[in-house]
């Protein structure tokens, strides 16, 4: 790269803080940048403030202290250029799969104001997307008679239905069984790979992490903020059997080690 | 044991069907030749408590009066239930959407029902004069809280991530309101429809009892000044009647619109029974 672009989403320096000045401190003085474009993991010790993380990124709180930049703008509020998914789907039971994708149609704008008119377009995309995912001919189903994981791949298609330039992913496949978590993972890497949105996965599986990102972002217990990061070397498409794989097995155990040293650091420091 | 037929299987689950939709007519006409039974075997006075026959005799016998009195009753206690619909509906949004409002009325909601709506009858009486208003607003009195309560319950508990998906996508509170929390809150809603329909005909026929020239419960009154107390039992058995009508049709209307909060199993105590 001879002219390096500017960030695509650039945190720095930030505290969050919660319940006023005596309240938990989740987040001291963290900084990461992201390319556009890119899929970024960020993985730590559980309570390290991973969700945290993600709410100031979409402008759901703002930061104590520090700034979060968003595509050369400083977050001030609600982010409507991000998509959301978490562990648990979060669907509507009193809407079938069609209906509950198209949920933020009906709340961000543009779409909203065109929803009426062009409801065969959007329909149509939100069909596309289900297709991606694997969940052709669900559409007229209920999320109460879906599979968790399915659930999950609706979730997903209900984040990216409005085109989000930013994909924001907390611990998405955490509730669900090995077998159905690494289908998804491909899915999730074929939606990326089609897409080409940012994206920033939160996890605390190691192996989840090296398998789909670029870059795996190591957060310290709480107050949580970057202590080390590792690329990823390998392109895409990845196949799981990648995950069987020395290399892949050393990486993913180097990440390991650090997260426990950060975790000896830290209970050192709180000792001292 | 061999196996047993499908054709077998689906007989012993339509005669349980069959049983299922029998029984509560069974139960009823069985409480009934016990009451018949029991008045007979120890003769047990009228003025006391009288047989089924006496009583359905005193029915057809005074069947113009019941008939317009049930009429008076049903139509105040409709009125005063539709209105604690509406109130408790949008109460019930306020105070679920906001802590604000939450924290401010809740404890003098609770302290207004707490107070017997038996005592507020006369001062209705003072402002409306007796008659239809005291039973109407006996009857929105008693019955707009569980909706209150339950409508709050059912917005205040959306869950955080939904909201934070909504929010992040830049929705109002309006838009989570209408589109998250008041499908969401259609189960406990119907619920309470259920607990406020009963206790909304409790409310109108105290009032009738204390101030009015009609309805079951100024008929009542009059039958047992009269010692006419066939007729008192006739009342109580038509209130009853109109009761479980209204029941029905709030579960009716509750059945076509969430079926999808009972998630397909269309009768959960089933789900076992095989």
């Amino acid at each position: 790269m001879n002219t390096p672009a500017p960030p695509f989403v650039q945190i720095d320096g930030v505290s969050m803080r919660y319940g006023g000045v005596e309240g938990t401190l989740a987040l001291k003085g963290t900084s990461l940048d992201v390319a556009d474009g890119e899929f970024v993991a960020v993985v730590g010790p559980s309570g390290c403030g991973k969700s945290t993380l993600m709410r100031l990124v979409t402008g759901l709180w703002p930061p104590t202290e520090g700034t979060v930049i968003v595509d050369g703008q400083e977050v001030a509020g609600p982010l409507s250029i991000a998509g959301m998914a978490f562990q648990n789907p979060t669907l509507l039971p009193w809407r079938n799969i069609m209906d509950n994708v198209m949920l933020p149609l009906e709340v961000v704008q543009p779409h909203r104001r065109q929803l009426r008119s062009q409801r065969g377009h959007y329909e149509h995309k939100a069909r596309e997307l289900l297709k991606l995912v694997g969940l052709a001919g669900f559409e007229s189903r209920f999320p109460w008679q879906l599979s968790g994981g399915m659930q999950q791949r609706a979730s997903l298609c209900r984040a990216l239905v409005h085109d989000p330039r930013l994909l924001m992913l907390d611990e998405p496949f955490g509730a669900l069984d090995v077998f159905t978590r690494e289908d998804l993972w491909d899915v999730l890497q074929d939606v990326w790979i089609a897409r080409k949105p940012t994206v920033i996965l939160v996890t605390h599986d190691l192996k989840e992490a090296v398998y789909l990102s670029d870059r795996v972002l190591i957060m310290s217990n709480r107050p949580g903020r970057i202590i080390a990061e590792r690329t990823v070397p390998y392109g895409r498409r990845r196949s799981l059997d990648l995950t069987y794989t020395a290399e892949f097995q050393a990486i993913v155990h180097e990440l390991r080690a650090r997260i426990s040293d950060a975790r000896k650091g830290e209970a050192a420091d709180a000792a001292a | 044991m061999p196996p047993r037929s499908a054709e077998a299987l689906a007989e012993a689950a339509r005669r349980r069907r069959r049983l299922e939709n029998a029984l509560p007519w069974l139960v009823i006409a069985g409480m009934f030749l016990v009451w018949e039974i029991a008045c007979r075997a120890f003769d047990i006075p009228v003025f006391i408590l009288p047989a089924p026959s006496v009583i359905a005799e005193s029915m057809v016998k005074w069947w113009s009066p019941l008939l317009s009195n049930a009429w008076a009753t049903l139509k105040t206690t409709v009125v005063g239930f539709l209105m604690a619909v509406a109130f408790g509906l949008l109460l019930g949004v306020a105070i679920g959407s906001s802590v604000l409002v939450y924290r401010g009325l809740y404890p003098l909601l609770i302290a207004f029902n707490s107070v017997p709506k038996v005592a507020v009858v006369p001062i209705l009486v003072i402002w409306f004069g007796a008659g239809f208003w005291p039973a109407v607003l006996t009857a929105f009195l008693i019955s707009f809280f569980p909706i209150v309560v339950n409508v709050a319950t059912g917005i205040a508990t959306v869950e955080p991530e939904l909201r934070d998906v909504l929010r992040a996508l830049g929705a109002k509170p309006r838009d989570i309101i209408m589109k998250v929390g008041l499908p969401r809150a259609m189960p406990y809603f119907f619920a309470s429809l259920k607990v406020a329909i009963t206790v909304a005909f409790v409310g109108s026929i105290i009032s009738e009892t204390v101030a009015a020239n009609e309805g079951i419960g100024h008929l009542m009154l009059v039958a047992s000044s009269r010692f006419d107390v066939p007729l008192v039992f006739a009342g109580l058995i038509i209130t009853g009647i109109m009761g479980v009508l209204m029941y029905w049709v709030a579960v009716t209307i509750e059945e076509r619109t969430t079926g999808w909060a009972t998630r397909g199993q269309n009768d959960p105590r089933l789900a076992t029974g095989g």
